[in-house]
């Protein structure tokens, strides 16, 4: 058997064409959910499904590609779907962001600012900013069909009225070039203000709900918030144990059980490079010194 | 004519059939600013079908419903497009359910069932919806100290009074209403129908009441359609066919009330 086992990237030419044309759609009417025919894939829901049909659909073999998940390239779904891009596509791929032209990503945008020509795929669990407030699907989208958003700020209201902030800290809810409400996918909010006016294109895919969005670059994202409740960045107050940064999102670690923890950057790329570049004394060498 | 003087809803020649089934037959009224129609007929004779057209919840097969607008220009509601009709639905009209669950949101607070028609036409300021919500809780008499809670916490007559505010929040001029006390007990019943007397009197709200309970009818209304098998027999000033009923039907619907 000489014959390749998969066609390049996996999926056949013909679905390619029908996941492009979805994105096409995507682009120009950012932030719209555009219904594609979804595939199985040899992974299950939840593990980014939709993610890699739109990877693969987009994937050249001159590309680059990067995986992260929850900010990391090295937990089980970032090496998996790395690993399977790397046999069925022969791509290279990376952990660095600057060197990748498509990154995968569950739950994080990379702290480097991203640059015009990359891509950044999202994956999507839930689509729809409305789904928990209204379950029935043909209401929902007949209110994105009005412009009728009333009921995200019910939401907010409801966080206020029970935690006296808003308390949504994920998936926070944005409106895309003054149209449509999208779910961001579940990053938190302290990414929020990156999908405003990115330089790269942005493209979300869910696979199990069969749904394909996008934000084009240089598009402006706002996250709702009321006038006297104003949308918030959140980061733990701390900086990286390992490298510092006391402006990137951190990742609490629990070191032990009696109360022992650390934060470290979410992002591993970003923490990496901090600690390879020599000017940028760490937190430890701080007090070693001090010490 | 001077606005006040044309009439805020007009129904002309409503017919529904459901299949070869007949749901309401030539149904023409007028309703006035600030005026309350009460439909009464047995079960099945074409109250809700009727309702439902008017609040163009349902198409009708012929006839045409037709209503004034905050500009004081009179439109065809079917004509309407369907944000039009929407947004219409959620200011200048309230629709009380027969059952609250039905009109609220059952899973967020009462606070956000009554701020929710605000921020639906684009109120955002949270101190100030809290504030709205606050002041028509103690309107329909909720104790304020449970707004926060969520409508499943709450007794079936609250429900409904919380439902009769979530409506009223945004000032419609017309509220259309089925059954609003069925499925209440009778003092409830009584409190409810106070409060609502008491809401369209000062508010000058018009209403259109679907009931079979003669006593809402008596309590709430000033004029009255009663119905029977999908059309409408005996229609007038309320106290009048209550106390002096034409049809023989009317007649039975009347003697029917248990004295007191």
């Amino acid at each position: 058997m000489n014959a390749p086992a998969y066609n390049f990237a996996y999926l056949d030419e013909q679905t390619k064409r029908m996941i492009r044309r979805a994105i096409l759609k995507a682009i120009a009417i950012p932030g719209y959910q555009v219904p594609f025919a979804s595939r199985e894939m040899p992974m299950p829901y939840g593990w980014g499904t939709g993610g890699v049909q739109v990877t693969a659909a987009i994937l050249g073999p001159a590309d680059v590609l990067k995986v992260i998940d929850q900010g990391s390239d090295d937990t089980t779904n970032a090496v998996s779907i790395r690993k399977f891009f790397g046999r069925t596509a022969g791509v290279r791929t990376t952990t660095h962001t600057t060197e990748a032209t498509v990154i995968q990503t569950r739950h994080r945008v990379p702290e480097t600012p991203l640059k015009a020509g990359q891509i950044l795929v999202y994956q999507v669990p839930i689509p729809e900013p409305l789904r928990f407030l209204e379950p029935r699907e043909t209401e929902t989208r007949r209110m994105h069909a009005l412009e009728e958003y009333g009921l995200v700020h019910v939401k907010l209201y409801e966080d206020i009225a029970r935690h006296g902030h808003i308390a949504t800290t994920y998936a926070y809810p944005v409106k895309v070039a003054g149209r449509y409400v999208m779910d961001p996918s579940p990053i938190p909010k302290f990414d929020n203000p990156k999908l405003s006016n990115s330089d790269a294109l942005q493209l979300f895919g869910a696979g199990r709900e069969k749904r394909i969005y996008a934000i084009p670059p240089h598009t402006a994202v706002v996250s709702l918030d009321f006038e006297d409740h104003p949308f918030e960045q959140w980061r733990h107050p701390a900086s990286c144990a390992l490298c510092g940064d006391d402006a990137s999102f951190l990742d609490e670690v629990i070191t032990d059980d009696r109360g022992g923890r650390m934060f470290v950057c979410s992002d591993t790329d970003h923490c990496e490079s901090r600690r390879a570049a020599p000017s940028q004394p760490t937190v430890q060498d701080a007090e070693v010194a001090r010490g | 004519m001077t606005p006040v003087d044309t009439p805020l809803l007009i129904a002309e020649g409503l017919s529904k059939w459901y299949g070869r089934q007949l749901g309401c037959r030539d149904v023409s009224f007028e309703l006035h600013e600030g005026e309350v129609l009460a439909i009464v007929g047995e079960s099945g004779s074409g109250k809700s079908t009727l309702l439902r057209i008017l609040a163009g919840l349902m198409e009708a097969d012929a006839g045409c419903v037709r209503y004034r607008m905050r500009d004081g220009v009179t439109r065809d509601v079917a004509a309407l497009s369907e944000a039009e009709r929407r947004f219409l639905f959620r200011t200048d009209w309230g629709y009380v359910h027969q059952d609250p669950a039905a009109g609220l949101r059952m899973a967020v607070s009462a606070g956000a069932n009554v701020g929710e028609r605000l921020m639906a036409i684009g109120e955002r300021h949270y101190g100030r919806i809290r504030g709205t919500a606050l002041d028509w809780l103690t309107r329909v008499e909720i104790d304020t100290g449970r707004i926060d809670e969520p409508p499943t916490r709450y007794s079936g007559g609250m429900r409904q009074r919380l439902q009769i505010a979530r409506n009223l929040v945004t000032g419609p001029r017309l509220v259309f209403m089925d059954e609003p006390t069925g499925g209440l007990d009778v003092s409830v019943q009584a409190r409810l129908l106070d409060l609502l007397r008491g809401l369209v009197a000062e508010l000058g709200l018009a209403a259109v009441v679907v009931t079979h309970d003669l006593a809402v009818a008596r309590l709430l209304s000033q004029r009255i359609l009663v119905m029977k098998g999908g059309a409408v027999i005996e229609s007038g000033l309320t106290d009048q066919v209550l106390d002096d009923p034409r049809e023989p039907y009317t007649q039975l619907l009347v003697s029917s009330i248990l004295p007191p």
